[in-house]
């Protein structure tokens, strides 16, 4: 029972009474501040795994920019605690829980035969070259920029994308465009008129 | 048992501590000197003594402050969200304190004064306690770590930061917490992006995010023209750079002329408003070590760190650089709020978004280029 | 050093919780919040093989899936946002038919 051990369980811990918290919470925020929790305790684990990079990326996209996106939306829409008794579909709320346990001892299952153990990497202590550590910052920009460097492209596309996409869904009705869009209603009625008086 | 003790490096993790310890002392004095050493300095520039009369010259006042806080009545008011209510000032000082262990104060592997003395002292009381510990102190490192990620460390800390914002403005349950709440956090989103994109000027010349690194390839021999600001041939994209990430840092830490969320005669108090005693003290500190922190990585990106005469021949003395460097940005700080008036919130993110982001991103092109060109 | 074995079913557990809380979450954003984690559980099998291999490729990976997700949590915050404009409701259950 090594530190790395303790250290795995504690984490492990954490990450799951968290991950309860999200699923189990009537408050958005709450599950919010769950979901927080999770993610920091995951890019524990990912320096663990020699992923230091991953680890500090995943605090600044995801616990910092993608959360907050999310505690923001569920202030400014003002979500209070869950007080709507409709449920349309309560069978689902009794299928959870074996559901649960019947996907988590299939995967157990498959996951106890699974052997393997890590090699022990070579210090990274002082080390000429940083490119041949795995994980570090240098390692990783090697790995995008040549082998990679499509997936990267595609994925800078995509993030314009999505930038274009959320800003014209989350736009308020501007006045401008229901006039715009009365005003064409209004012509396309009067040409059907003239076409009716002329066909008459 | 025996193999849990084995797989802790144990001399490591002590030293590491100790580090740890001596560096957060000092950053709770230098944080409660710059309270201090503010209230003088605005004093000064508003024409009339500050405090001091608290010691000689008023130097106990920050003492006098904190003793203030514990003592007062700690109020909660009825309509808060109790958890989040308390966890708010947690959550903002944490992750603002957690930045030290890459603060680079000094040079690696410098000479420990009375090295051979202090082993002996402590293989000595080991020995009384049967223990046979071979402890052979030479070198050290004037930095707790030099983490390869240096950099996207501090930036994913200060990211954190903002949560405690947010949730202090929220679990207030109050109008002007709420709404100083959200504009200072969509203040900080907004200009970490101009922060984060400014420092790539210097990241092209420097070719790594390790801190310590980046200190130790202003070190040379031509002094002042070795800094990043002024090293050929990067100094022109490096100084825009400078520019950009002192104005971003001043919008980050929500300080004059940046600090409409909080101040006074706009929204009450902003998002705590409704914290009184330690709670508020614990947002006071966060503020100021944030400072501290964007201070730090303003003398350790842009004006060489540690680096400064005497340094080669004397590797303590980089410590007293640092610090001088790292205060002259604390007086750069408090100079602004006593002669600048603050922007309005629209403004605030027009200059932003439009402004800061476009400069900062042609910034990087014409970094890259300079780059490609006498690289 | 921890088995490989240990990461892989912690990733299944959550992943598992992010099931769940899919089929049991009425609320539109904490269903998000659960595919979400969905997400960050597979994130974490990835770097454990990028391990286990000592091949970078499983972290590149786990970057563009973080990419993805950012993306995606805008524009689908950004449905919600409209959706909720029209509908005053953050229900699941309500948003069932295609007219109002």
């Amino acid at each position: 029972m090594e530190i790395a051990h303790i250290l795995f369980l504690g984490l492990a811990a954490l990450a799951v009474v968290a991950a309860f918290n999200v699923i189990l919470q009537r408050n958005p925020i709450y599950s919010a501040i769950g979901l927080i929790i999770v993610l920091c305790s995951l890019a524990a684990l990912f320096l663990t795994l020699n992923a230091q990079f991953i680890s500090a990326m995943q605090i600044i996209v995801y616990a910092g920019a993608i959360m907050v996106l999310f505690v923001f939306v569920i202030m400014l829409l003002n979500v209070r605690a869950e007080e709507t008794k409709t449920d349309k579909q309560k069978y689902l709320k009794w299928l959870a829980a074996p559901l649960f346990l019947a996907l988590l001892a299939e995967v157990m299952a498959v996951v106890r035969y699974v052997n393997l153990t890590p090699q022990p990497l070579p210090s990274a202590n002082n080390v000429s070259d940083p490119r041949t550590v795995l994980g570090t910052v240098e390692n990783v920009a090697y790995g995008m920029f040549t082998d990679y460097v499509i997936p990267f492209e595609a994925a800078s596309v995509l993030i314009l994308m999505a930038i274009v996409g959320s800003m014209l869904l989350a736009r308020r009705e501007k006045q401008e465009d229901v006039e715009r869009i009365e005003k064409a209603l209004a012509g396309q009625q009067e040409e059907e008129k003239i076409e009716e008086e002329v066909a008459v | 048992m025996s193999s849990l003790f084995n797989s802790i490096d144990l001399p490591y993790i002590i030293g590491a501590l100790v580090k740890i310890a001596v560096f957060w002392i000092f950053i709770m004095l230098v944080v409660a000197y710059t309270i201090y050493a503010e209230r003088r300095v605005l004093a000064l520039i508003q024409n009339r003594l500050g405090p001091n009369r608290v010691g000689w010259q008023g130097l106990l006042q920050p003492f006098a402050d904190l003793l203030k806080f514990i003592f007062k009545e700690d109020i909660i008011p009825l309509a808060v969200n109790k958890w989040l209510y308390i966890l708010a000032p947690i959550i903002v000082l944490i992750p603002a304190m957690m930045v030290l262990i890459v603060y680079p104060f000094g040079p690696g592997d410098v000479p420990i004064p009375l090295g051979a003395q202090i082993s002996s002292f402590i293989n000595w009381l080991g020995s009384l306690l049967g223990l046979d510990l071979g402890i052979n102190l030479t070198t050290m490192n004037l930095y707790v770590t030099n983490m390869n990620v240096g950099l996207l460390y501090v930036f994913a800390l200060t990211g954190l930061g903002i949560y405690g914002i947010v949730i202090g403005g929220w679990a207030s349950n109050s109008k002007y917490s709420l709404l100083g709440g959200l504009r200072s956090s969509a203040q900080m989103i907004s200009y970490e992006l101009a922060l984060s994109l400014s420092v790539v000027a210097v990241l092209i010349q420097a070719g790594t995010l390790d801190l310590t690194k980046i200190v130790e390839q202003q070190s040379g021999r031509l002094g002042i023209f070795n800094w990043n600001v002024f090293q050929w041939p990067m100094f022109l994209p490096c100084i825009i750079a400078f520019l950009i990430y002192l104005i971003s840092a001043i919008a980050e830490t929500n300080r004059v002329p940046f600090d409409l969320p909080e101040a006074e005669t706009e929204l009450v108090a902003g998002f705590h408003t409704e914290y009184s005693s330690l709670k508020f003290a614990l947002f006071f500190m966060a503020e100021y070590v944030n400072m501290m922190t964007v201070s730090v990585l303003a003398t350790t990106l842009f004006l060489g760190g540690w680096n400064g005469p005497g340094v080669g021949r004397f590797p303590w003395l980089g410590v007293f650089w640092f610090l001088a460097k790292v205060f002259f940005f604390l007086f750069l700080y408090i100079w602004l709020r006593g002669t600048l008036p603050r922007f309005r919130y629209d403004q605030l993110m027009n200059f932003g978004w439009k402004v800061l982001l476009p400069a900062a991103l042609f910034n990087i092109v014409l970094a890259s280029v300079i780059g490609v060109l006498f690289l | 050093m921890v088995p490989l074995s240990w990461y892989l079913a912690l990733s299944a557990v959550l992943f598992t919780i992010g099931v769940v809380g899919v089929l049991i979450q009425r609320n539109v954003i904490a269903l998000f919040m659960c595919i979400e984690l969905m997400l960050n559980a597979v994130n974490l099998s990835l770097i454990a093989f990028s391990r286990l291999h000592n091949n970078v490729t499983g972290q590149l990976f786990v970057f563009i899936v973080m990419a993805v997700a950012a993306a995606e949590a805008a524009v689908g915050l950004a449905i919600i946002i409209s959706l909720f404009r029209s509908r005053e409701t953050l229900n699941v259950d309500e948003a069932d038919l295609l007219k109002l």
